[in-house]
């Protein structure tokens, strides 16, 4: 890979003060190292932030609310026992997510900030506008199978490939980001961008800025109770979704008050329709609801021919996602975790 | 000694016995040293770069910009490519390919080498390879089965498989009274051993150095010697331990004789170990097929005919085409027969053996085509093939040497508690409501034999040395061919010292075909017989031995003694018979392989059942083996713990086969697009629950000395056809090509 510089600073202020145009802040590195390696992803600095002590902390505000660390690892905020009691789906996507070994170095904002697997984003000698703005976009006409069915552009068609943030965006959790201008908070919903004409455009960061938190409110605790994450894939763990979403339902005497959806995998952000939560609202729990939700959820959405299927796959997951919710959080994560085969209970099985 | 093997068999006390891994503790300590951990003094790394695309020609490399890269020291081009005394389209082994070593600016596939360059750190040399910025005159690529003429050739040597026929095949047809006509297409799949494929290379004068996993020692050093115009016995191959082999590390490759190449040109030590994605390029691959397979039977669901019919791809530029439908020459006991193969040639690497070359896709093939066959007789799976289970072998008539098939279907039907299967599917649900199907396959694996030397040295305190260049990938040779020793001379395990993985060693064959335990543990097995047999001339004409006057052929040996059969009080220790003779050494050899009159009388196999379970989201048609019953005959068994393993291995590949591994290629460019672990997937932990496996028990006078069939190969075959069966019977589905996703269960 190309030669870099690497600063490790100590303090919030020393990194915002090493950043210059050209460099990456560094988390847990499983994915920024990997583009590196692949040539995509050229930082000609690499700041590298686990070794800044006040990012890695969970913690819960008095209102019940909780400030999570950037540098937070997936695995650990999947296993802090009082986060996934407020907020199991968020557990249940994490723990579906990659493998151990991935969750363990990955952290809170490096997941969000993670690129898309666009195999021809990947690979440097492919067109990509999203890489190179105007060189063209080779996934278009290929048989990709990762490719946004809503929200795409003639400019690309990449889907953002997170688990955690789809039940995030279904919380409507705030980004808390720093600069030297100082301190802002960006809602989940505006943070990933959709490609329009630049799609070398990701995030609401601005140069310069970086993540120090994430918020969930207390009010997102409310779902705890009826809340679960559904990710489809060809295999049983360690793969990206082929289809997800997370459903979120507050239901009182067995009626729906409110209900959250997001999708996850067929957009370059997880992908919340409010016409289709608000068709929940005061409703029964029922299979014709949940399906004529996930059709709203997924109106407007387009696939090439050999792609059709994922529409379809896409709006039976949100249904089976709000099925699941509608039964009830389990006591205990099941072994699998968001996979259709979870039903059983246990000890986490190798995922 | 004669150079077939002794018949007498001496059995000890550590054949049959589950010994853990002599080479356990080195590898989970990180002391085993594989190829790639030697470092020696002034190394040189190498990379090299592949191409982008898979056809066209290279029309610009930036060799001034990686040249001008700190640490990069040499470049190499077809421009100025030292020569190479051997023509690389030449085959100076057995197992040959045209070699691509940057011989001419042409492109024929993605991930050919295409420059290499050195550097002081592999960090230079990899950024030196990226900076190289390959520019293309492309060509249209043809990357698909259909993208190219598929035509015959004429078969005959390694990658150009004979077919085979019995009966007359059109009669066959026109007498069946219900037939089937169905292809099935298996996509290509690439080697992915552990340890990637990786080499260090030093000279010393004309003398070649290398530390590179092979699974063949002898013919690697033979190819080399080729290339660099050197006699083979100037080439040392170190290759103790390897992460793995399943094919692809017979074979030498281009960037390794690049590796040697550039040692050479430098006088440095180089180092070259392929990146995983570089795994899907010059490293060989399981090719893709489309088979069509017509099968009919009688009014009494015996088969008339099987009518197999191959296609897989080839490179444009070497033959190597996946041998399938020879899975249907010895299974099933049809009227007529007729198994045969065509190529299409492809912007692709040459494909090579991959674990069950053949067997594995013929198989799945097959397999899923009898299930065909017996839903439209209207029978039970299982009932038709027993209905049709050949008792001799089909068109030649001859014996098996063994064929316990029948116990493994019975063994392993038991286990999974097949009785009772619904004949039609769609028909059972679980407790959670997933749809869950059974399905079976039959397997078969032939039983070659290569051939094979070995050394025995008794030492004098009654303790030996056994040596051979045998091959330990992974699959637990170092400690079953030591067993194998230790019996020869009636010794325990720790009296036994075993040297292999080594080329200046007693050529201990091919580790390949499943044949290795049987061939290389023959060489052992004689060469320890070898030694007894000269002991007992000693002591038998020696007056002052115990043994004095005793008939060779009636002495045993146990625990270091040599004993009288029929009267165990007469006995000498190994060590008092070579001090009395004053050796101190009794050294000897043993051969190991099949005598050619005895491959002609019986036709030889292993075979096993496979049984799987199958459950299927309704809804979301999401997939998972829930159980996996593999019932194998497989002859003697040295040890079962590590056979286990072998069979395990082939039967969670035969899952990945099923619903996973498929290399997937970018239309344009013809690159492949998910080339590695992320995207080109194979079974997890989580993929695997319920997996048992049951040996069942075969003597096997015939296949060799020790009854050895081998259990290498066997495990991925059946299985696959048996998940395919089972989906089908989950959910009514016959999706005839694998891998079968969601996507295909999805489709109306
Ligand atoms: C084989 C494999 C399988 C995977 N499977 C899944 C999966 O199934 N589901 C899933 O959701 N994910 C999956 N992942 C992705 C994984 O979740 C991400 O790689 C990981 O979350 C990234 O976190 P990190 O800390 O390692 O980020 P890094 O690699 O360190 O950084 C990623 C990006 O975030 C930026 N960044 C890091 N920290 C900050 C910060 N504080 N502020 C601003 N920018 C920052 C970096 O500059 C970089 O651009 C997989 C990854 C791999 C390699
Ligand atoms: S879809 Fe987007 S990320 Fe993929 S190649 Fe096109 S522009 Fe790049």
């Amino acid at each position: 890979m190309k030669q870099f510089d690497y600063v490790q600073p100590k303090t919030m202020d020393e990194a915002l003060a090493s950043w210059e145009p050209g460099a990456s802040w560094l988390g847990g590195g499983t994915n920024l190292v990997d583009l590196m390696k692949l040539g995509v992803a050229q930082p000609q600095r690499v700041i590298d932030l686990t070794r800044i002590s006040d990012l890695g902390e969970i913690t819960f505000q008095q209102n019940g609310s909780v400030r999570i660390g950037a540098m937070v690892s997936n695995a650990d905020l999947a296993r802090h026992a009082g986060f996934a009691q407020h907020f199991p789906m968020v557990a249940e996507a994490l723990l579906s997510g990659a493998s151990g070994q991935l969750r363990n170095m990955a952290t809170v904002a490096g997941n969000l900030m993670q690129r898309t697997r666009c195999a021809y984003f990947q690979e440097e000698t492919a067109a990509c506008n999203r890489r190179t703005p105007g060189a063209g976009c080779d996934a278009r006409d290929s048989d990709e199978e990762a490719r946004a069915l809503l929200g795409a552009s003639p400019a690309c068609v990449a889907t953002n490939p997170s688990d955690f943030c789809v039940p995030l965006a279904a919380l409507e959790a705030q980004v808390e980001v720093r600069g030297v201008n100082g301190t802002r908070q960006i809602p989940i919903a505006e943070f990933h961008l959709l490609p329009g004409d630049h799609p070398e455009r990701e995030t609401a960061l601005e140069q310069g800025e970086l993540i120090v938190a994430l918020h969930l409110s207390a009010e997102a605790a409310r779902f705890a109770r009826h809340a679960r994450y559904l990710k489809v894939r060809d295999r049983t763990s360690f793969a990206f979704a082929t289809t997800a979403a997370a459903a979120a339902l507050q239901m009182e005497d067995g009626i729906i008050v409110e209900g959250r959806l997001a999708l996850g995998a067929v957009a370059a952000r997880p992908w919340r329709v409010a016409e289709a939560e608000a068709l929940l609202v005061g409703q029964a729990p029922d299979a014709a609801l949940f399906a004529r939700v996930a059709e709203a959820a997924m109106a407007g959405a387009e696939a090439p021919v050999h792609l059709e299927w994922k529409i379809d796959l896409a709006r039976r997951t949100a249904a089976r996602a709000l099925a699941m919710a509608a039964a009830g959080t389990p006591a205990r994560l099941p072994a699998l975790p968001a996979s259709p085969f979870g039903q059983q209970n246990g000890d986490l099985a190798h995922v | 000694m004669s150079d077939t093997l002794s018949p007498e068999i001496r059995f000890g006390s550590n054949s049959g016995q589950p010994a853990t891994r002599r080479d356990g503790l080195a590898k989970v300590t990180g002391v085993a040293t594989f190829a790639a951990d030697n470092t020696p003094e002034g190394l040189l790394h190498a990379v090299y770069a592949p191409a982008k695309i898979a056809r066209g020609r290279v029309s610009h490399l930036d060799v001034a910009a990686a040249e001008a890269h700190p640490g990069v020291t040499h470049v190499i081009t077809p421009q100025n490519r030292p020569e190479l005394q051997g023509d690389p389209s030449g085959k100076p082994t057995m197992f040959s390919f045209r070699t691509e070593v940057l011989q001419d600016d042409t492109v024929r596939y993605a991930g050919q080498p295409i420059a290499l360059v050195l550097g002081e750190t592999l960090e230079a040399a990899t950024e030196g390879a990226r900076l190289l910025a390959p520019q293309y005159e492309v060509d249209p690529v043809r990357v698909a089965l259909d993208d190219n003429t598929a035509r015959g050739f004429d078969p005959g040597g390694f990658g150009l498989p004979g077919g085979a026929s019995h009966g007359d095949v059109e009669a066959g047809h026109a007498v069946a009274a219900r037939s089937i006509d169905v292809s099935y297409e298996t996509a290509a799949q690439y080697h992915n051993a552990m340890e990637t494929h990786a080499i260090v290379a030093q000279w010393d004068g004309d003398r070649l150095m290398l530390d590179m996993p092979s699974q063949a020692l002898k013919v690697s050093c033979a190819g080399f010697a080729y290339f660099f115009g050197i006699p083979p016995e100037n080439v040392t191959l170190r290759s103790p331990y390897i992460g793995g082999g399943f094919g692809s590390k017979a074979i030498p490759t281009g960037p390794q004789v690049l590796a040697i190449l550039a040692a050479r040109m430098t006088q440095r030590p180089v180092k070259l170990m392929f990146t995983r994605q570089q795994m899907f390029g010059p490293a060989g691959h399981r090719g893709a097929t489309r088979q069509r397979l017509r099968l009919g039977v009688d009014e009494n669901a015996a088969l008339t005919v099987i009518d197999h019919e191959g296609l897989a791809e080839t490179s444009t530029f070497d033959d190597f085409v996946e041998p399938a439908a020879n899975a249907s020459h010895d299974l099933y006991a049809a009227g007529a027969l007729r198994a045969s193969h065509r190529l299409v040639r492809l912007d692709v690497g040459t494909p090579g053996p991959m674990r069950a070359p053949g067997e594995a896709s013929g198989s799945a093939a097959l397999e899923c085509a009898m299930d065909e066959m017996a839903e439209a007789a209207g029978m039970d799976p299982l009932e038709f093939r027993l209905h049709n289970y050949a008792e001799t072998q089909p068109g030649t008539g001859r014996p098996y040497s063994s064929k316990a098939l029948r116990e493994c279907y019975a063994e392993g039907a038991a286990r999974f508690g097949w009785e009772g299967r619904p004949l039609e599917p769609r028909q059972m649900r679980d407790a959670d409501g997933l749809m869950t199907g059974w399905g079976m396959g039959t397997a078969l694996f032939p039983c070659p034999m290569f051939a094979a030397e070995a050394r025995a040295t008794l030492r004098p305190d009654g303790t030996a040395l056994f040596e051979t260049s045998a091959v330990d990938m992974g699959q637990g040779a170092w400690t079953v061919l030591a067993q194998i020793a230790a019996d020869s001379l009636g010794l325990t395990l720790d009296q036994v010292e075993f040297r292999a993985g080594h080329s200046a060693l007693p050529d201990g064959g091919v580790a390949g075909g499943s044949a290795h335990t049987a061939t290389a543990g023959g060489a052992l097995h004689a060469a320890g017989g070898d030694v007894l047999r000269q002991l007992g001339e000693l002591a038998t004409a020696d007056p002052q031995s115990p043994l004095y006057g005793a008939g060779n052929s009636s002495l045993v040996a146990r625990h270091g003694w040599l004993l009288l059969e029929e009267d165990e009080s007469r006995r000498e220790r190994f060590a008092d018979i070579l001090a009395r003779a004053g050796k101190t050494e009794m050294i000897g050899t043993g051969h190991g392989g099949r005598a050619p009159e005895a491959a002609g009388r019986h036709a030889m196999n292993s075979h096993g059942a496979v049984f799987a379970e199958v459950k299927v989201d309704p809804d979301l048609r999401q997939v998972r083996v829930t159980r996996l019953v593999g019932a194998f005959a497989a002859g003697r068994i040295i040890n079962p713990r590590l056979t286990e393993s072998q069979l395990m291995g082939g039967m969670i590949w035969g899952t990945s086969f099923a619903l996973h591994e498929a290399a997937r290629h970018d239309r344009r460019s013809g690159r492949i697009v998910n080339a590695d672990f992320a995207g080109y997937h194979v079974p997890v932990n989580a993929d695997v629950s319920g997996l048992e496996v049951i040996t069942v028990h075969e003597d096997d006078p015939y296949v060799n000395a020790l009854g050895i069939k081998g259990v290498g190969e066997i495990g991925i075959v059946g299985t696959v056809g048996a998940i395919g069966n089972a989906i089908w019977h989950a959910t009514g589905k016959r999706v005839r090509h694998f891998p079968i996703r969601i996507a295909d269960l999805l489709a109306p």
